[in-house]
């Protein structure tokens, strides 16, 4: 079987759930051979890990400035590793990072790159949804390895236990004037709920929440459901939630199971964004908003009084009374 | 010193977008075409640096004809000249071709002091070009930025994406995409519209860029089958009698969803 490169999405110590969804992913193709780009240690660390969803290598590319620099660290850990294995396909997590570590990729390799797959064949033709939900497209690379960056969410974690090698790709230097180094990072509040293009439930508020204080409400319906809080545009514009919450074009995508939307009129612009969720719920006061039109079940009426009385209707049948 | 700023032309969102059904390409003759928001907020923040420094600012672009309308707004914004690749050849291009007909055209502008991008088009999304380009240009990328500093040969930029924030630093020469949050654009003033009808565009095509134009792919992937996705149609809907919630979360539970 050939080999299929993975990039490791990481924080150090645990591997992040979209990199077992490439795993699952690349199994599809080849061998899955993880790339772990870090400081030492950091691959002997989640090797275990990686084994247990289908990793059949592990490439250790580490130095202790791997994490100080932006992106390119990444993009020469893979083109050591795609000079080692000559693999089928290359496969990054279509995180603003891997975006951007792939197309670098793509363009050191020549090689034909596929962005945002949701899916993907034996052959390697990827399926990808584009302008926001309105075609479906199937395509394939013409040239080179393809390297292929895929949507989180769009595949399944796989567990596929088994041994993986552990092979060490030793770093070139970092010119700094050529990557941009991170002075300091915050990382975006954690919190309990699930991330945004993760998860399996997406509660979103737009303008018709009126304000922060208003947002509770969403939180709470969130929280109920373990689900994430996403936010309009006019939402965020408002400052009612922080930017990175943004659902839409211009904000992060999203395929939930579930869908709900609360005070948010359904402008193309957050259509974008997840219209490609299974299932949409809609809460609006308003009975001729767009988004009623769209939704599989929506409710005219006001999202005070429908959200507060459905987070204690899903609560009491979470704790079984 | 000397910056570039990116600039792409793409359909209003607003409107429907359809894929010819010739060559799944972009159908630009049915749609109303805009300078891309974001690229508005690149050369703004090109302007704002012009403000307290001397500069000069040089708008490229890669597009149809019509690509000029979006080089000259951003000139009318108070850009100093444009650079309008423009070749029947490009029809297609994908991400790499992009970029490395864009860093082409920012190669023949003199000691570059800063390259100046969206951090996404809303056409693509590819969301990729600009890392491309300082790749291939040998360029610090500081991608994703919402708040950006230049001063003493340095910049500073915070970068903020689904991971949070970081702070980036590099020296100059260095190549900046912009987020939509960094600022609000300027509107072009009357003067500025008129000024920049007599301000510099050369025009150029590939076998201006490259001696080699014939020998590379313009793009390396191909697209099997398109197909429009039906349009999601409306399910039940309910007015509130004050049970709304307790039949929403019945139907919840129904789909399983609960
Ligand atoms: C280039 C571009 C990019 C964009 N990108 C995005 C993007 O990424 N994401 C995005 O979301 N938007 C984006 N937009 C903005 C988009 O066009 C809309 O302006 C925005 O989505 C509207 O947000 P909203 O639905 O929350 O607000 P509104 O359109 O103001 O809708 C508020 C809704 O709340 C309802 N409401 C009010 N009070 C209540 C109540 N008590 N109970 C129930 N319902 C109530 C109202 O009836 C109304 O339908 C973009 C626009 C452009 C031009
Ligand atoms: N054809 C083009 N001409 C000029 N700039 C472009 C072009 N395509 C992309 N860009 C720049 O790259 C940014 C990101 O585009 P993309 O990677 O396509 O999402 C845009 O905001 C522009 O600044």
């Amino acid at each position: 079987m050939p080999h299929v490169l993975v990039l490791v999405d990481h924080d150090g110590d645990r591997v992040n759930k979209s990199t077992y969804e490439l795993l699952a992913a690349a199994r599809r193709l080849g061998d899955p051979a993880a790339v772990v780009v870090g400081t030492p240690g950091t691959a002997a660390r989640l090797g275990r890990s990686l084994a247990r969803h289908g990793a059949t290598s592990v490439h250790a590319a580490e130095s202790t400035e791997a994490a100080e620099f932006l992106v390119t660290p990444a993009v020469d850990a893979l083109e050591l590793a795609v000079r080692e294995t000559s693999p089928a396909a290359v496969l990054v997590s279509a995180t603003t990072d891997g975006r951007e570590a792939a197309a670098r990729l793509a363009a050191r390799l020549d090689a034909g790159l596929l962005i945002d797959a949701v899916d993907l064949d034996s052959s390697g033709v990827v399926t990808q949804i584009v302008f926001g939900g309105s075609y479906t497209v199937r395509s394939q690379a013409t040239h080179g390895i393809p390297v292929i960056t895929v949507r989180p969410g769009a595949f399944e974690p796989e567990e596929h236990p088994g041994e993986a090698v552990e092979r060490t790709l030793t770093l070139p230097g970092v010119d700094p004037g050529t990557s941009a180094r991170i002075t300091a990072r915050r990382a975006a509040p954690a919190g309990d709920r699930p991330g945004l293009t993760e998860a399996t439930v997406v509660v979103s508020g737009g303008r018709g929440v009126g304000g922060t204080d208003g947002f509770k409400v969403v939180e709470e319906l969130a929280d109920a459901l373990g689900g994430a809080v996403g936010a309009s545009r006019a939402a965020v514009d408002a400052g009612y939630y922080p930017h990175q919450f943004q659902v839409g074009q211009t904000g992060k995508s999203v395929s939930a199971q579930l869908y709900i939307a609360l005070g948010i009129s359904g402008a193309i612009q957050h259509l974008a964004g997840m219209q490609t969720s299974k299932t949409i719920v809609a809460v609006n006061k308003d009975p001729e908003a767009p988004i009623l039109d769209l939704a599989d079940y929506s409710v005219v009426g006001d999202l005070f009084e429908v959200a507060p009385q459905l987070t204690q209707e899903v609560a009491a049948r979470r704790t079984g009374s | 010193m000397n910056i570039v700023v990116l600039v792409k032309q793409v359909p209003d969102t607003g409107a429907e977008r359809t894929l010819s059904q010739a060559d799944h390409t972009l159908d630009r003759e049915d749609a109303d075409l805009v300078l891309d928001e974001i690229n508005e907020r690149a050369a703004e923040e090109a302007l704002r640096l012009k403000e307290t420094a001397d500069a000069h600012i040089t708008v490229v672009s890669m597009g149809p004809d019509s690509a000029l309308d979006a080089i000259r707004k951003v000139l009318a914004m108070g850009g100093d000249r444009g650079i309008h690749v423009c070749d029947d050849r490009l029809h297609g291009a994908d991400v790499l071709t992009t970029a490395k007909v864009l860093a082409a055209a920012v190669r023949t502008v003199t000691d570059v002091d800063l390259v100046l991008a969206g951090n996404a088009t809303t056409d693509g999304q590819a969301s990729a070009v600009p890392a491309v380009v300082a790749d291939l240009l040998a360029l610090p990328q500081l991608t994703q930025v919402r708040k950006l500093d230049v001063a003493e040969g340095r910049v500073r930029a915070e970068r903020e994406t689904e991971n949070g924030e970081a702070t980036l630093d590099a020296p100059l020469p260095a190549l900046v995409s912009v987020t939509e949050k960094i600022n609000e654009p300027r509107y072009p003033s009357f003067k500025g519209i008129m000024a920049a009808k007599k301000k510099p565009v050369d025009t150029v095509d590939l076998d201006d860029l490259f001696p080699d134009a014939a020998a590379f792919p313009v793009t390396r992937t191909r697209v099997v089958e398109a197909v429009p996705r039906p349009p999601r149609a409306a399910g039940t809907r309910i007015a509130d009698d004050g049970s709304a919630g307790r039949q929403l979360a019945a139907y919840l539970i129904a789909q399983k969803l609960v």
